[in-house]
């Protein structure tokens, strides 16, 4: 497959104590969290022109309550979080893409040139990216005037021409989002569809959608094929309950979230991937697999907003920062933790007994509606805690406390999470 | 309208730009003839050739003593050297043909003998053990395999713009968004009618691929039809590429080579193709019968195949005709050569097939032997994992940083590859075009963070509304 490294002799080296992956909110406030109780070299890649990650591209307000406690707008709060981030010493290089070379060494490029990267610790923090219509299998033809959300805010930021009427597929936080943009640029809503029976947003959204906006909202339905040859035509719709299908004139969809993880880096590094969430599997430090190697931000939750985010996330490099000055003997083993359907993923996932600090939550994520349920921990058929959950709703995140960790064995097997 | 083109008159008109009229327009320029190349798409290797597996078949089971077997081989032979030459990538990867019960084990010896009366003997039987251990990540069940070592793996895009740059540098007009309407014969003379005007020539050669039986009409033939014969393929993500790595094969069937598991030059899996028999010569949406199937028949090659991302389903449409060979004619008293039937081979094919049409012109008086080699081939950006790409490449980075800016961050493409495609002999007209000459939408996020970038540097470059590459024009052939 690849050969190996490339003019090793010619190539320069990138000498840090923490390299960061990824300028989103996750490796911003890691970074800024780490640089401020250790004062090594923490330097932020970036393969994009701005700093920032994904609220750079979101010309919306909605970011930063619970980390800097007040609405900002995408791009402002990108900035605030590089300015905090340069102000505590962080470098941020940007338009440099982190990449895996053959024998499994870190190394980044950019118009600067090719270095390998040498640091005692590496954050991951690439972020989740929205499945596209592709990856749905969605059959039909291959028109223009199929997006993602992202794809669809980079267009009308360019000023990029969207269509005239369109459909969004998806009825999650990003789903709103995807409608607002559509409307800033014109474009007509004609429903959002969702193959799930509710929307998954807040009541408030749904509101705005349904009695402002007057966009039907289309539960149980799927969309079973797109036509159309240079342009999207139209799309047909498929009642999840009854098989009726219906055709709907349209030029533009939006398929929005159903989130991967940007998990190629962690793969090709050889970081251990965790089956329910799909990106690394972490300790409550953000530890994976590799000795050294720290996963945090939707890479590891995908997703969470993006204050959340950024706060789990500093509270990964303030555990980072601590092991830096510590003398680093071998991980202790990691005890798997393992979903039950319907629960999709637990964070984190990889439990090391004896580990006391690592932050009081746990987050999960549902596939399934559901009211006055609880979420059981268990080890070998012991209970290790169980937690009331007053409303279950699929795409959102749930959160619970974090004691039954203290209760897992290091001699036992997996732990589950489930429902009852 | 091109008014001035009604003077010139070309020796050889040759009507479609696929990989095979690319070939033989290569062919036919180097030898000192003047040569129109036409199509009504607006690139070359728009049809067909865009939509195939990317196999450089050996012919190890072609139909023994057809057009179609020698063919086969001999292009394997052109199309790597010119492959190593023009630095288009390719990948001797080999091929094994998987036996999963008792009939297909049986089957295997009789493959082996097909093999060597096509001349190709490096096949080898292997038992289940050993077909394990090359593979293992193959499902349960197979009981042995016929190993074919000499198969491979080879980027089809480039491999058309490649032979395409090589004809317009030796004087091949090309033009595209030109559909040949119909032709009117005046004294030797062939004038046909295009969409964008009139052009005359002394030979056409008709390489329209799946148009091909159309225009045969025109010249008042009628020794084929086609049949449009669909093959639907899933695009696997890069990840996948570490489950397989020789091109697997099933026991071929009467009707079909069948669904094969294949790695691409790029570092995806390929799974497919289906074969479907349809009216419509233009068909090529995916369907949801079609994609069940492939996994069905995917999740019994390689189960772990299916638990990777999708990054793409495609579907190619093969010429099929109701005749099991290639269907290659000259009509020397009329000028007129056809090239038709090229089915499911042609990609391997493309260069034995112009060397062919050059002999067939030679035999009917044409003067054909000057070789224009002087330049030799064009050298082709890298775009294979198996090739240096220009972002790992520190030495080309430190002589121009516009290739260590990433535009396309799955793909790993950059902003001086995208500036060296629009600035190319051939250049990008379409975001297809695009693709297939860096690879930059082509990754696992369809787009997600380059397609702006991508669509604004494209409508730049060619100065005109991006409305008309987004399809927002109005038209919608
Ligand atoms: C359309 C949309 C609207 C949203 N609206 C809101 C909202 O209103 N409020 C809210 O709180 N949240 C919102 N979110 C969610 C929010 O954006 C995410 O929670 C947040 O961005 C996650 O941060 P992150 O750092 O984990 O990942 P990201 O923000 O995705 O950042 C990852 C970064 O890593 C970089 N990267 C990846 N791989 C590499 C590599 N190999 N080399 C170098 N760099 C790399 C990427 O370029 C990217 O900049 C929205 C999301 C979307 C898509
Ligand atoms: C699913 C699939 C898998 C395949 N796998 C392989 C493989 O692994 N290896 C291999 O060697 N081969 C493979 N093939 C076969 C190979 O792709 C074809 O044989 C080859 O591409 C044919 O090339 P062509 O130039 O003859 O036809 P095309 O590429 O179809 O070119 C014909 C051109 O003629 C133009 N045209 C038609 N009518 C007119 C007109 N009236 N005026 C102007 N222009 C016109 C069209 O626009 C088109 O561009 C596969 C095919 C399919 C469908």
């Amino acid at each position: 497959m690849t050969t190996g490294r490339v003019q090793s002799e010619a190539c320069a080296r990138e000498v840090a104590d923490v390299v960061v992956i990824g300028s989103g909110p996750a490796g911003l406030a890691a970074a800024t969290a780490i640089r401020r109780s250790h004062p090594g070299r923490v330097l932020v890649v970036e393969r994009q022109a701005r700093a920032g990650g994904i609220p750079a591209q979101c010309d919306h307000r909605g970011f930063g309550l619970r980390d800097l406690h007040r609405s900002y707008s995408g791009p402002d709060y990108s900035r605030a979080l590089a300015g905090q981030a340069l102000e505590a010493g962080v470098e941020i290089i940007t338009e440099t893409t982190a990449f895996i070379e053959s024998d499994g060494a870190l190394a980044i490029t950019g118009p600067a040139g090719l270095r390998h990267v040498e640091a005692a610790h590496v954050l991951l923090a690439t972020g989740a990216r929205e499945r596209p219509r592709t990856a749905r299998l969605v059959p039909g033809t291959r028109p223009a005037g199929v997006f993602t959300t992202g794809q669809l805010q980079q267009f009308v930021r360019r000023s990029l021409p969207v269509g005239s009427r369109a459909l969004v597929v998806g009825a999650e936080h990003v789903s709103f989002s995807a409608v607002l943009t559509l409307r800033e640029a014109g474009v007509a809503v004609r429903a959002m569809v969702t193959d799930l029976e509710e929307a998954q947003s807040l009541p408030v959204a749904n509101a705005v959608l349904r009695h402002l906006y007057r966009v039907p909202l289309m539960t149980r339905t799927a969309v079973v094929s797109l036509e159309g040859r240079r342009r999207l035509q139209g799309v047909t719709l498929e009642d999840c309950v009854t098989g009726a299908r219906l055709s709907v004139e349209v030029d533009t969809i939006v398929f929005s979230g159903g989130w991967v993880p940007e998990y190629g880096l962690a793969r090709s590094a050889g970081v251990v991937l965790d089956p329910g969430s799909g990106g690394p599997a972490v300790d409550a430090l953000g530890r994976t697999s590799r000795i050294g190697w720290f996963a945090a931000g939707n890479l590891v939750h995908p997703v969470e907003t993006a204050d959340s985010t950024a706060v789990q996330a500093a509270r990964v490099g303030a555990g980072m920062a601590a092991s830096l000055t510590r003398t680093r003997g071998p991980l202790a083993p990691a005890v798997p933790v393992r979903v039950a359907a319907p629960l999709a993923w637990v964070w984190p996932n990889l439990v090391r007994p004896g580990l006391t600090s690592g932050g009081d939550v746990t987050l999960l994520r549902t596939a399934e509606f559901g009211a006055q349920r609880s979420v059981r921990f268990s080890q070998d058929g012991r209970e290790l805690g169980t937690y009331r959950i007053r409303h279950l709703t699929p795409n959102r995140s749930l959160r619970v406390g974090a004691a039954w960790r203290n209760g897992v064995s290091a001699e036992g097997g997996l732990v589950t999470a489930s429902l009852h | 309208m091109r008014a001035e083109t009604r003077e010139h008159l070309f020796d050889v008109a040759v009507i479609g730009a696929g990989v095979v009229g690319c070939a033989v327009a290569r062919d036919i320029g180097r030898r000192g003839m003047s040569c129109v190349l036409v199509d009504r798409a607006d690139d070359v290797g728009d049809a067909t050739s865009k939509a195939n597996t990317a196999i450089l078949h050996t012919g190890f089971d072609a139909e023994p003593g057809t057009l179609e077997s020698r063919l086969v081989a001999r292009g394997h032979q052109l199309l790597s050297d010119y492959a190593g030459e023009a630095g288009v990538a390719l990948e001797r990867i080999g091929a094994l043909v998987l036996a999963w019960d008792d009939d297909q084990r049986a089957a295997l010896p009789g493959l082996r003998e097909k093999a060597l009366s096509n001349g190709y003997g490096a096949v080898a039987v292997l038992d289940a053990h050993e077909a394990y251990r090359r593979e293992p990540f193959l499902g349960p069940g197979c009981l042995g395999a016929l190993a074919i070592p000499d198969e491979s793996i080879i980027d089809p895009w480039s491999t058309t713009i490649a032979l395409a740059t090589d004809a317009v540098r030796s004087g091949v007009d090309l033009r595209l968004e030109t559909e040949v309407v119909g032709v009117t014969t005046v004294a030797g003379v062939h004038r046909l009618e295009t969409t964008t005007g009139s052009l005359a020539a002394r030979w056409v050669c008709n390489v329209a691929g799946l148009g091909a039986d159309r225009l045969d009409n025109i010249f008042g033939h009628a020794e084929f039809h086609v049949t449009a014969r669909r093959g639907q393929l899933v695009v696997f993500d890069k990840m996948a590429r570490q489950l397989v790595s020789s091109i697997l094969l099933p026991v071929p069937t009467q009707r079909s080579k069948g669904v094969l598991v294949a790695p691409t030059v790029y570092g995806n899996v390929l799974l497919g193709p289906t074969a479907e028999d349809l009216d419509d010569r233009t068909d090529t949406a995916s369907t949801a019968d079609g994609v069940e199937q492939l996994r069905a028949a995917g999740s019994r090659v390689l189960p772990r195949l299916l638990d990777e991302e999708v990054t793409s389903v495609f579907a190619g449409l093969r010429a099929a005709t109701e005749h099991r060979d290639f269907q290659i004619r000259a009509y020397p008293e009329e000028r007129y050569l056809c090239v038709g039937g090229i089915r499911s081979t042609g990609l391997t094919a493309s260069m034995a097939i112009a060397e062919h049409v050059v002999e067939l012109l030679g035999s009917a008086g044409e003067d054909v032997v000057r070789l224009d080699d002087a330049s030799g081939a064009t050298r082709f950006p890298p775009l294979g994992e198996c090739q240096v790409r220009p972002y790992r490449d520190a030495a080309l980075i430190a002589t121009d940083p516009e290739y260590g800016r990433i535009v396309c961050h799955c793909e790993l493409v950059s902003a001086g590859e995208l500036r060296d495609a629009f600035e190319s002999p051939v250049p990008p007209r379409s975001t297809g075009g695009i693709r297939r000459r860096t690879r930059a939408m082509n990754g696992r996020c369809q787009g997600f963070y380059c397609a702006a970038t991508v669509v604004s540097a494209l409508a730049a470059a060619r100065g005109i509304d991006p409305r008309h590459l987004l399809g927002l024009d109005g038209g919608q052939s």
